[in-house]
């Protein structure tokens, strides 16, 4: 697809929507960025550089399709239709957070719209991916999994373990490989030995791609190729984007690893710089649009912060509620 | 009306739970390595495939993080998937989907979603199986909250513990003592007849001492039991039948009555069932002690493949019969 080309049946409405969701998710973690005093946890993870792979990748599923996400999950969450007000009061550990303060940055979940939840485990989404799918596939819903996960990730045995079971049995899963070049500190050149990780597929007999993450419509366009040939059950697909992590690994990293020069070049590559261009070449915005949209975009962080503040600490009292489903009952005989 | 019952094996009992709770629920089916086409290493599930076809009873690739990340995802959106891993000693491989995922996500996502999966693993010495097949791994799972942990020692419990386990909302490993698959007992036919999680099983009555045991020691003692008993001497065994949630109150009142425990338990000894168990009751029953606490594991030592270096350091019911009388 040519650069500057947009899906031509997509509505202005829809195409804005895209650039809507991107902007909120990079102001979104911008704030968190810039509050992390106020946060206090040292593990929050942004996705500030790859909001182009969970916007574009969202874009190309049913409401009711599933995601799995990783320890970076705010994108996904917001991309997937989480209210960003229940995401930024359980990042704060409130009440009013969308896991009622019990699982922070890195466990928000919105089982309500089949986010099934960022987890703190590289790897680990995937082989929950396949229960998911098989689950859709068993009860013949027809619903798609997409598995987001990185570069890390990548080399973990769950994740082979679990290509391997979707290849074979066809499970309705997208692969969504987030590579963002670095796992914490060790690039992706150091930890692996081949170039594209879409190579990975053909082990498993499935397809794979390797993708300009930066770039919505290819992720979305990629994507939903990809869905579509698992909802007709044809199994699987691997497909890497390539983007990059703006911030450190999270809000607590010394980020020493990585030069400013390299920095600066992926910024030049911006996500939401490259779709803006778009859209303002095709006509669909202009500075009009795009100042009202990033005035509103600004309201609403704001206002996620407010209820963020204004949410209540969880009770101490309930700290041992939802181990389980009632409470363990040790009654004799 | 008398309870209609047959008798059976433990495996066949647990075979009858599942082939049950699968007419009963759609949700329900069964995932592992060769227990379809094979039937299960013990030959659990044998048949199981032919009536329900390869859907709900899947045979996979010996991979068992996909096998319990099929299992647990699955349950995450309604399914009540049941995992048979072949052996305790390969969950070492597949921890994370239990630890860190079954059992922590009602938690972690702020109660928002049920797991409803059964864990199935076959445990415990008596075949031959050396270091890597023949463990007791179930004290690991007792320090992990959101988890249950099941370990039944008989045909009748068997049966209504594993309805039990499928029917619940929250996640279950279940523990199978592979020598316990081969004991006979009478089991109930009732659809319906299911055991409560936290209700031990007194096996015996008696005033002289409590024997508290899981697994395959529940069997030794019961053996000890019944020496004993020809020598005057009342022992109360008690099988606690779930390690989570724990009946203490049964045990408690026995020991309160008794005044003499002995804890007999198949794990190696340190952070063992029987040290959680003394542990409680050096809390909450140190009151109703007349002796000191006794427990009768087996070594720190990895499991020898030599029988007769098995039968060693495996506890029985001559070991179980001379502990009591030297406590008495």
């Amino acid at each position: 697809m040519n650069s500057l080309e947009i899906p031509i049946d997509w509505s202005s409405e829809k195409l804005i929507s895209i650039y809507k969701k991107m902007l909120l998710i990079r102001e979104f973690e911008q704030r968190i960025t810039k509050d992390t005093g106020k946060i206090k946890s040292p593990l929050v993870h942004t996705y500030t550089g790859e909001e182009a792979v969970a916007v574009g990748a969202c874009a190309a599923i049913n409401e009711n399709d599933y995601i799995t996400s990783t320890h970076r999950g705010h994108g996904h969450f917001i991309a997937k239709g989480g209210d960003i007000n229940s995401l930024m009061a359980e990042i704060y550990g409130k009440e009013g957070g969308i896991c009622k303060g019990r699982g922070g940055s890195m466990h928000v979940a919105d089982f309500s719209k089949n986010m099934l939840g960022a987890n703190g485990i590289v790897g680990a989404g995937p082989p929950l991916a396949l229960g998911v799918s098989l689950a859709s596939k068993m009860r013949k819903e027809k619903k798609v999994v997409l598995t987001f996960f990185g570069d890390g990730a990548a080399n973990q045995g769950m994740l082979h373990e679990s290509m391997n079971l979707a290849a074979i049995w066809k499970l309705p899963i997208v692969f969504v490989l987030e590579n963002n070049m670095y796992g914490w500190s060790t690039s992706v050149e150091y930890a692996t030995f081949i170039k594209d990780l879409s190579l990975r597929a053909q082990g498993y007999g499935m397809k794979g791609f390797t993708i300009d993450g930066n770039d919505v419509i290819e992720v979305y366009s990629t994507i939903k190729e990809a869905v579509d040939f698992a909802r007709k059950g044809g199994g699987p697909t691997l497909i890497e984007c390539k983007t990059y992590r703006w911030d450190g690994q999270m809000t607590m990293d010394a980020d020493k690893y990585r030069s400013t020069e390299e920095k600066e070049e992926w910024k030049k590559k911006c996500p939401i710089e490259i779709y803006k261009i778009k859209l303002i070449k095709n006509e669909v915005i202009d500075k009009t649009i795009i100042q009202k949209i990033e005035e509103e975009t600004l309201t609403e962080i704001e206002l996620s912060v407010k209820f963020a503040k204004k949410s209540q600490k969880p009770d101490n009292g309930t700290v041992l509620n939802d181990i389980y489903k009632n409470p363990i009952n040790l009654g004799g005989d | 009306m008398a309870e209609e019952t047959k008798i059976m094996r433990g495996l066949e009992a647990i075979r009858l739970a599942i082939e049950e709770e699968m007419e009963r629920d759609e949700s329900v089916f069964i995932i592992g390595e060769d227990i379809g086409k094979y039937g299960g290493c013990f030959f659990v599930t044998e048949g199981l495939l032919e009536k329900f076809g390869p859907e709900r009873v899947r045979d996979t690739p010996i991979s068992e993080n996909a096998i319990l990340g099929c299992a647990v995802g699955a349950a995450m959106v309604g399914m009540r998937p049941i995992a048979e891993i072949m052996f305790a000693d390969f969950l070492t491989v597949c921890m994370e989907m239990i630890v860190n995922q079954a059992a922590k996500a009602r938690y972690m996502y702020g109660g928002q979603i049920n797991v409803p999966v059964t864990i199935r693993v076959p445990f415990g010495t008596g075949i031959m199986g050396a270091a890597q097949h023949s463990q007791s791994f179930e004290s690991w799972f007792m320090h992990v909250p959101g988890l249950k942990v099941v370990i039944p020692s008989e045909a009748r419990d068997f049966k209504g513990l594993m309805k039990t386990a499928i029917r619940e909302n929250d996640p279950v490993i279940f523990f199978e003592n592979k020598r316990a698959y081969y004991l006979t007992g009478e089991v109930p036919l009732d659809k319906d007849f299911t055991i409560p999680f936290g209700q031990a099983r007194k096996f015996t009555e008696g005033e002289d001492i409590t024997i508290v045991a899981t697994g395959a020691m529940v069997q030794e003692s019961r053996i000890a039991a019944a020496k004993l008993k020809e020598e005057s001497i009342h022992c109360e065994v008690i099988d606690p039948r779930t390690l989570v949630p724990m009946d203490k109150k049964t045990i408690l009142n026995s020991i309160e009555k008794t005044g003499k425990l002995i804890i007999v338990d198949e794990g190696c000894k340190t952070c063992s069932v029987s040290a959680e168990i003394a542990a409680f009751v050096a809390e909450e029953g140190f009151q109703y002690l007349k002796k000191r606490i006794i427990r009768i594991n087996t070594p720190d030592v990895p499991i020898p493949y030599s029988p007769n270096l098995e039968k060693e350091i495996i506890p029985n019911a001559k070991l179980i019969q001379n502990t009591v009388k030297k406590l008495i």
